[in-house]
């Protein structure tokens, strides 16, 4: 039962990997093209993107019902990386819905763009951070020592900085690859084409960054990722399905672009857990925090297995029908919001 | 300000400032619901106009409950980890379920928003059924979990650990029930006279239609919801006196367990003497309203040692304001019945229309003071009886300043949202003073 639970935390954290991702990228994209992509960006997230953040919280609910050692150790350790990933929700999820909903004034609406495009940027980075807080292994149990070694130590290093601008670059590139897929201008085409273009050649740089990092910060991800088969042939796939991208976006077939790139996300996130199951959290000095030694009884993992098999049978069709009914459906889309 | 008090406080703000866009969040979806209804019924064009303007208030309002939402899932553990280590298992359940709920809620909301078009008008006001309904059960489903704070059950506690857990049992607490028919209610009546104040103001300034109809349905759903609150109140206090009785005997700063109690109206506690001073006392009134029998005895506070008292004053204060506010409210539902079968005009009556903008904030101002009373009345119990919130601490010091952080954040916003609706009411209203 256990597993079962693990395996719906993994498959929602990639969840909202690829679908809250594609929303935070969605601002570092109109940051990237200096607000060329908003209108684009904006009509594509404004029916999706509350039920894409909804990921985020049932990761958080499993953890704290099913591993609670997990919530409670990565939130007092890493307290302040996570609270400036709130702030950043904050600020991006209310710009966001204040520049669909504000009445159409030039001045509100540059202000509240620029939030949402630096909030997107800044909480993505700080995701990242704190995740290379839980993989690097600077995290301390004993809550004698000095503030600096418990609070700061775990996040204030290379190897969680390169994890942040990696998760910057992963968003942004799911973010391009999404947009092209949703163009019907043929110069916009061309235009974000390019762009993802670059932010893949960004992406295979950053990820060779990534790797170096750890070294320097004397995480043996090289060493790890050599000994485990799984996470060989995921990074592999993940780096394969790259040249495929590139001439898919050649020839702009749009279901085909989202299907590798969701592949190609998956096969990363899918390298990050084979690397280190069944740990969930490094400890520094003492025994790791894994799937085995945090899952609560079996009573609660049973209980909450079935709130689980039954909401998701009653949000993936209802999830299915609201992307098809905004996201495959042909109907032409003129501004229609209420 | 200690790193202790400055988490309470965090928490206090971040809950009072969730639950006024949460109550908003989960009521207006029925108020848009029944408009949309109407339009579809009668074809009055003016019906559509209102959904959609409604509509919007939604949309922002959900927005700020949600990202507000999301940051106390995370508030929790960063003030609280002992205290989720331990509870996360056993009242994790109704989480697991809301987590559900308010998925459906926020798929059927974005099908509501952006599907004017694209749906066929019978299945947009089902989606709009689906907000309103999930709305109202995530609500449910996380004042359960408040409620088993407050009545811990299905677990035993040996050396600190909880053993044999029984979640459906923490589940379904013996607060469970009282506190959710009490929140629901409280929501609906809060929003229902905040949004008939609103628009009681804009048709106190021009007479259209879409005020009238505006008013009419808020009312409707207010009205009710007005007169049942006092008798839930009165099954919550039943529940309370059975299961936190030194709670019951803060929200009265009643003193001395005796018969024949009498119920303190208003008054100021005086906590180090035990008394309440110019307070109405109207003898065994309390001892009916918490046992039914105007002779039982009630528990004082002194039958509990000192430092496990709630604060007294501000537990009190609090229970006096939502009292009194519900009263209120119950009188103003009773005038709007009267005056609907009494009056055919009585949306001209001006005192009507100026009495109903005063009662705007006053749901909530209820909302919020019922809310200390629950929270700031379980003190100084995080697990009633089984934790001390200052045992669950944190231990990273430096608290204070993710506090004031966060309070400046949600102090700004609550500006910035009351400064967006204002511009969306003003267009509204010039694009029908233009037609």
């Amino acid at each position: 039962m256990t597993e079962v639970n693990l395996s719906i935390l993994v498959i929602s954290l990639l969840l909202y990997v690829l679908l809250g991702g594609a929303d935070f990228g969605g601002g570092i994209l109109e940051l990237l093209t200096r607000g060329k992509a908003s209108d684009i960006v904006s009509k594509a997230i404004a029916p999706v993107w509350e039920a894409n953040h909804v990921w985020l919280i049932l990761v958080v609910v499993i953890l704290f019902v099913g591993f609670p050692p997990v919530y409670s150790t990565i939130l007092t350790a890493l307290h302040i990386p996570v609270l400036l990933v709130l702030l950043g929700i904050i600020f991006r999820g209310s710009a966001f819905t204040f520049r669909h909903y504000d009445i159409d004034e030039a001045t509100p609406k540059a202000i509240y763009s620029t939030i949402f495009q630096y909030s997107s940027l800044f909480t993505t980075f700080f995701l990242g951070v704190t995740l290379g807080g839980t993989i690097l292994g600077n995290i301390s149990l004993d809550y004698q020592d000095e503030f600096y070694k418990i609070y700061i130590h775990p996040w204030l290093n290379w190897f969680s900085f390169s994890l942040g601008l990696f998760m910057v670059l992963l968003f942004a590139f799911l973010a391009g690859i999404f947009t092209v897929s949703e163009l019907k201008d043929e110069k916009h085409i061309r235009y974000f084409s390019k762009l993802a273009k670059r932010l893949i050649v960004a992406l295979v740089v950053t990820g060779a960054v990534v790797f170096v990092a750890a070294e320097v910060s004397g995480h043996p991800l090289f060493y790890e990722f050599y000994h485990s088969p799984a996470s060989i042939v995921s990074v592999v796939l993940a780096t394969l399905a790259l040249p495929l991208l590139w001439i898919n976006l050649d020839k702009n077939r749009r279901n085909l672009l989202r299907i590798i790139a969701g592949f190609q996300t998956t096969m990363i996130v899918t390298g990050w857990f084979a690397i280190q199951f069944p740990v969930l959290v490094k400890i520094d000095g003492g025994t790791d925090i894994t799937f085995l030694n945090s899952g609560a009884p079996q009573q609660t993992q049973f209980h909450l297995f079935i709130a689980l098999v039954v909401g998701v049978l009653i949000i993936l069709p209802s999830m299915a029908y609201l992307y098809k009914t905004f996201k495959f459906d042909k109907t032409p889309s003129s501004k229609e919001s209420a | 300000m200690d790193a202790f008090m400055a988490a309470r406080m965090q928490m206090a703000v971040s809950l009072g400032f969730h639950i006024i866009f949460a109550c908003i969040g989960m009521v207006m979806p029925w108020f848009m619901f029944t408009a949309e209804w109407k339009w579809l019924r009668t074809n009055n064009p003016v019906y559509l106009e209102l959904a959609k303007a409604w509509a919007k208030g939604v949309a922002i309002f959900f927005a700020v409950g949600a990202v507000s939402g999301t940051v106390l899932s995370f508030e929790l553990g960063m003030l609280w980890p002992t205290f989720m280590e331990h509870a996360g298992p056993i009242f994790g359940m109704p989480f697991s379920w809301e987590g559900t709920a308010f998925f459906l809620e926020a798929i059927a909301l974005g099908l509501f928003l952006y599907g004017w078009k694209r749906l066929n008008k019978w299945v947009h006001l089902y989606t709009g059924m689906v907000v309103g309904v999930a709305g109202v059960l995530s609500g449910i489903f996380v004042v359960s979990a408040n409620a088993w704070m407050n009545a811990p059950s299905g677990f035993d506690w040996v050396n600190g650990q909880a053993e044999n857990i029984d979640p459906v049992k923490a589940m379904f607490n013996k607060a469970w029930f009282s506190q959710a028919h009490h929140m629901t209610i409280a929501a609906f009546s809060a929003t229902g006279f905040a949004v008939a104040g609103v628009h009681a103001l804009l048709y106190l300034k021009n007479k259209l239609e879409i005020h009238a109809k505006a008013i009419t349905i808020a009312l409707a759903f207010a009205s009710v919801a007005a007169v049942l609150q006092p008798l839930s109140g009165d099954l919550a206090a039943k529940n309370v006196a059975k299961l936190q009785p030194a709670k019951l005997a803060a929200f009265e700063s009643h003193f001395e367990t005796r018969e024949k109690a009498p119920l303190i109206i208003g008054g100021v506690p005086d906590q180090e003497n035990r008394e309440v001073k110019y307070a109405i006392k109207l003898p065994g009134f309390l001892s009916f309203l918490a046992h039914g029998d105007f002779n039982a005895e009630v528990k004082g506070l002194e039958e509990f040692p000192e430092d496990e008292w709630p604060p007294v004053p501000i537990t009190h204060y609090s229970f006096q304001i939502m009292v009194g506010i519900g009263m209120f409210l119950m009188l103003i539902a009773f005038i709007f019945w009267a005056g609907t079968f009494k009056w055919k005009h009585w949306l001209e009556k001006k005192w009507w229309l100026k009495m109903l903008f005063f009662a705007t904030p006053l749901g909530f101002i209820a909302v919020e003071a019922g809310w200390i009373v629950t929270e700031v009345g379980r003190q100084p119990w995080i697990i009633y009886g089984i934790m001390k919130s200052k045992d669950s601490l944190t231990p990273m010091p430096g608290i204070q300043y993710t506090f004031y952080t966060i309070s400046a954040v949600y102090l700004l916003l609550s500006f910035i949202v009351i400064w967006l609706l204002s511009r969306q009411i003003k267009v509204l209203q010039s694009k029908y003073l233009s037609k």
